[in-house]
């Protein structure tokens, strides 16, 4: 799944090739501040407001090497999205974070049965990006 | 020097902001994560903040005024002002909210109108002081001088 991508001006990366994450938030506040923190510790982003809009991404140009979703939003919820990266055999490799505002136990341990990598509490923090993208290489 | 006084002024207010609750440590994630390849970064997000708020704000009014409740509606309205004003540290505008979500468990229409009263002041407040903030900041760079860092 992973495309060599030779030439990227935009340097960053550890070694050759820049890790690429897609973040999903219906949030504009919280997709600035998650695409910064993860733009600082030199990976590549893209972000889009809605789960329907990251499928449409994933289906078109699937070069992306984590998936970090909000869960509550309008229409797809996060878990709904990592369910269908989950079914889908050619996304089903990708690693999904999924981050909550909220502190459930039993939404964290549904979202982990269903495969999530990992489960952030918002506001997300530049050490606990950091923290999880050093488990994903 | 004026710009010494400025930068007294500066430290004198954001303390304040502090210590009052107005702002909490996520503001200073936001300072920490702005540098010089991202010199605007807490103004832009703190002006998404504005605009995201004033419009949760009218959609409040309008879902409270209807004949029937949609107290589920209310809630995501909530539920999203109380996401990014934690987002931006802005401590007394997510306390309401905190009050706001249990006024809608409740069904409570009343409370829910006071909550919205007490989230939109709190909100009024924050911005008025943070916008106060943003101006000292291009004063004492206007003047030459360096924003002090505040941890």
């Amino acid at each position: 799944m992973s495309s060599s991508r030779g030439g990227n001006g935009r340097g960053g990366g550890e070694g050759e090739r820049q890790i690429h994450v897609l973040a999903v938030d219906d949030s504009s506040v919280d997709r600035a501040m998650i695409a910064r923190i993860l733009r600082s510790a030199k990976y590549r982003v893209t972000t889009v407001d809605s789960g329907k809009k990251a499928l449409e991404l994933l289906g078109l140009e699937p070069d992306v090497n984590m998936i970090i979703t909000d869960y509550w939003m309008p229409e797809m919820t996060g878990y709904e999205l990592l369910k269908r990266v989950k079914e889908s055999s050619e996304l089903r490799e990708i690693p999904v974070v999924i981050m909550s505002s909220e502190n459930v136990p039993n939404r964290i341990n549904r979202c982990l049965a269903e495969g999530a990598e990992d489960f952030l509490l918002k506001p997300v923090r530049p050490s606990d990006v950091s923290r999880l993208c050093s488990r994903i290489r | 020097m004026e710009s010494s006084d400025l930068q007294r002024r500066y430290i004198d207010f954001t303390s304040t902001l502090f210590r009052e609750g107005f702002l909490d440590s996520q503001y200073t994630q936001l300072q920490q994560l702005q540098d010089e390849s991202n010199p605007e970064f807490v103004t832009e997000v703190v002006t998404l903040f504005f605009q995201d708020s004033e419009k949760l704000q009218d959609d409040l009014t309008r879902t409270l005024d209807q004949e029937v409740v949609d107290f589920k509606k209310v809630a995501a309205h909530v539920h999203q002002l109380k996401g990014s004003s934690a987002s931006i540290g802005a401590q007394r505008v997510k306390n309401v909210c905190m009050a706001f979500r249990i006024c809608c468990e409740e069904m409570n229409r009343e409370g829910c109108l006071g909550c919205l009263q007490q989230a939109r002041q709190e909100y009024f407040l924050v911005k008025s002081k943070l916008e106060t903030v943003f101006r000292l900041e291009q004063q004492i760079v206007a003047g030459g001088g360096s924003i002090p860092t505040m941890w």
